[in-house]
């Protein structure tokens, strides 16, 4: 484990992790062999050889149109790898999708949407099953079992900081509460891996940095968090691995291994450098994705 | 039509009171206005439910689509000397597999699903003029495939529409979990491992049958007052999917009974009036989510 950021958010501490069943840490989560991704005709990406252990925190780095929710896709089996070969919780990807939390990439509800945030969430947990459940009728009929669901929900919504406006409709809700509740549904499920989308991408700083906290603290509990993200900086201090995709080839490793300015200036093609603060965090100047962040 | 005509002098000597009893006596004394209001009670409570997805998943004009292609289906059938019944799901259902089959698939998909959508219904409504054109002779019907007539509704039509809503309303219980995934989130209700795209093709033929049935009242160009109206009414009163499933189909129930018993006093077309009480409703709970809103938004800023 990486060391954690000294300061922690209200978010973090409004928590008590769900006590979900993550896998004995260092069992491998997800194993890459010579992958290759292809998308329309085109070859995205070759060569991935990656080893992402349980509880360990991973970023998926790269410029716009790299193929990094593609590489997410081939986890849940969603987009077949074009060579190589991939193992997902011990078998093919698209076997084991009820142990992954998965948020896509930039979801945003319009306020036509008329359901609420928990409703968003509930789905996380049984939405996949057949029938229409009636919570009046379960609420007569099936108490104890209710009313332990609800519980769990309410702790998720909670952890994610959700509870103020979880009751609310989705569509009225702004951007970052939005994305704070699929959070919440891509965990209430208990996963054993986390991918997540650019999660950071509708929030501001601050609130970047409590749900990059959040997500440091639930891999902390032994799940597995797989993040893409346009900006580096935000979660260079929590990470355990990060996977750089860049012009069509992949590399994995350690952050300090990995995120070095030689090799970001041989991936991008571009001058970038990386300096160590005096605390030993890591800072990326000059990288193409996050300077175009920082503009705005 | 001959039973229009009689239908009309009956209703004539009918005079609303405030006596409610009498009133419900009246009414219900032909044959033909019991029929009207079980089947009525059938369309509605089918509507309801299916409306309040078809809102939820903005397939809306979809529904009017369908409605359209419900159009030559019903004048096909009768040029074809068939009950207008057998055209109406006929070519309600095969037009939602159309529609399914022809919207593209992958990226960007949903924006170009209503150009699909848009080619259908004017090739629906140009096939229906075909038919009116080949038949001279069932023009006076016309209006009533556009417009609505529950006059004649026989006991026949009514079981065939109570099965078919039975059938309807028991498979959406059984999608209805996975399709609320599939329809507000269906990126990852997919990973979930939910079949999003036969369940959105399951989900476009139940709307077909809902169409049908809800032509039969309010004809063809008025089938949106019962199956969308009173679901738009009830998701702009809750945001919670199993309260606004009943709601919309209270108010289905609702909006078609006052409908056909304001028709039947006033000598005035159904549809208009189910047309009109439903637009009531949504209008009224507009204005009190609006209210409210703004109600809770000065508190949270007191
Ligand atoms: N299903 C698909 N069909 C065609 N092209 C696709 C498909 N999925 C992704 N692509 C293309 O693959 C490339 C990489 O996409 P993506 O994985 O979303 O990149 P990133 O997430 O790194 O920005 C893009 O050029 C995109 O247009
Ligand atoms: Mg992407």
């Amino acid at each position: 484990m990486s060391p954690a950021h000294p300061e922690r958010n209200s978010v973090v501490e409004a928590l008590d992790p769900p006590g979900p069943g993550p896998s004995p840490v260092g069992a491998p989560t997800v194993v890459a062999a010579g992958v290759a991704a292809r998308a329309g005709g085109r070859l995205l990406f070759e060569g991935l050889d990656a080893t992402v252990t349980a509880g360990q925190f991973v970023a998926v780095l790269g410029p716009n149109g790299a193929g990094k929710s593609t590489f997410l896709r081939m986890l849940l089996g969603l987009h077949p790898p074009a060579a190589g070969s991939l193992t997902v919780l011990g078998e093919r990807p698209g076997r084991r999708n009820h142990d992954i939390g998965y948020l896509p990439q930039r979801r945003s509800f319009d306020s036509s949407v008329r359901i609420r945030g928990v409703d968003l969430v509930r789905l996380g947990v049984d939405g996949h099953r057949w029938g229409t459940p009636l919570p009046l009728v379960r609420r007569l009929f099936d108490r104890a079992r209710f009313e332990q669901e609800q519980r769990h929900l309410d702790d998720v919504v909670a952890r994610v900081g959700a509870t103020a406006y979880g009751q609310r409709a989705i569509g009225e809700v702004s951007g970052g509460e939005q994305q704070r509740l699929l959070i919440a549904q891509a965990l209430v499920r208990q996963p054993r891996l986390l991918l997540l989308d650019e999660p950071l991408d509708s929030l501001d700083l601050p609130n970047q940095q409590g749900v990059a906290a959040l997500l440091q603290q639930i891999s902390a509990d032994g799940v597995t968090v797989v993040i893409v993200a346009h900006d580096v900086n935000p979660i260079l201090g929590y990470l355990d691995q990060v996977i750089y995709i860049v012009g069509g080839r992949a590399l994995a490793g350690p952050p300090e291994t990995v995120i070095t300015t030689e090799n970001l200036s041989r991936l991008y093609g571009a001058p970038i450098e990386v300096i160590r603060t005096s605390s030993g965090q890591l800072v990326v100047v000059g990288q193409p994705d996050a300077a175009s962040f920082h503009a705005h | 039509m001959l039973t229009e005509a009689w239908a009309g002098s009956v209703a004539a000597a009918a005079r609303l009171s405030w006596d409610l009893h009498r009133d419900l006596r009246l009414v219900l004394q032909y044959p033909f206005m019991r029929n009207a209001f079980v089947a009525g009670a059938v369309a509605a409570l089918m509507c309801g439910a299916i409306g309040w997805f078809a809102v939820l998943r903005g397939e809306t004009y979809a529904a009017h689509t369908l409605a359209s292609v419900a159009f030559p289906g019903a004048s096909g059938a009768v040029y074809l000397g068939l009950a207008p019944l057998v055209g109406y799901f006929g070519f309600a259902v095969a037009g939602a597999a159309l529609i399914a089959w022809l919207s593209p698939l992958g990226p960007g998909g949903g924006e170009r699903h209503s150009a699909t959508v848009g080619a259908v219904q004017a090739m629906a409504l140009a096939l229906g003029f075909w038919f009116v054109s080949l038949y001279q002779g069932f023009l006076s019907s016309l209006s009533g495939f556009l417009f609505g007539s529950f006059l004649g509704v026989t006991r026949d039509d009514v079981m065939v529409l109570a099965i078919t809503a039975l059938l309807a309303l028991g498979l959406l219980a059984i999608v209805g979990r996975p399709l609320l995934f599939a329809s507000v989130d269906p990126r990852v209700a997919e990973a979930a491992g939910v079949p999003v795209r036969a369940v959105s093709l399951l989900y476009l033929i139940l709307l077909g049958c809902a169409v049908a049935e809800a032509s039969q009242f309010t004809g063809v160009l008025l089938v949106l007052a019962l199956l969308v109206v009173p679901a738009a009414t009830a998701s702009a009163l809750t945001a919670r999917p199993s309260v606004g499933l009943v709601l919309s189909v209270g108010l289905a129930l609702v909006t078609v009974w006052a409908g056909l018993a304001a028709a039947y006093f006033t000598n005035r077309p159904v549809g208009f009036w189910v047309t009109s009480v439903g637009f009531a409703g949504y209008g009224l709970a507009r204005g009190t989510a609006s209210v409210r809103g703004r109600w809770t938004r000065r508190v949270v800023a007191a």
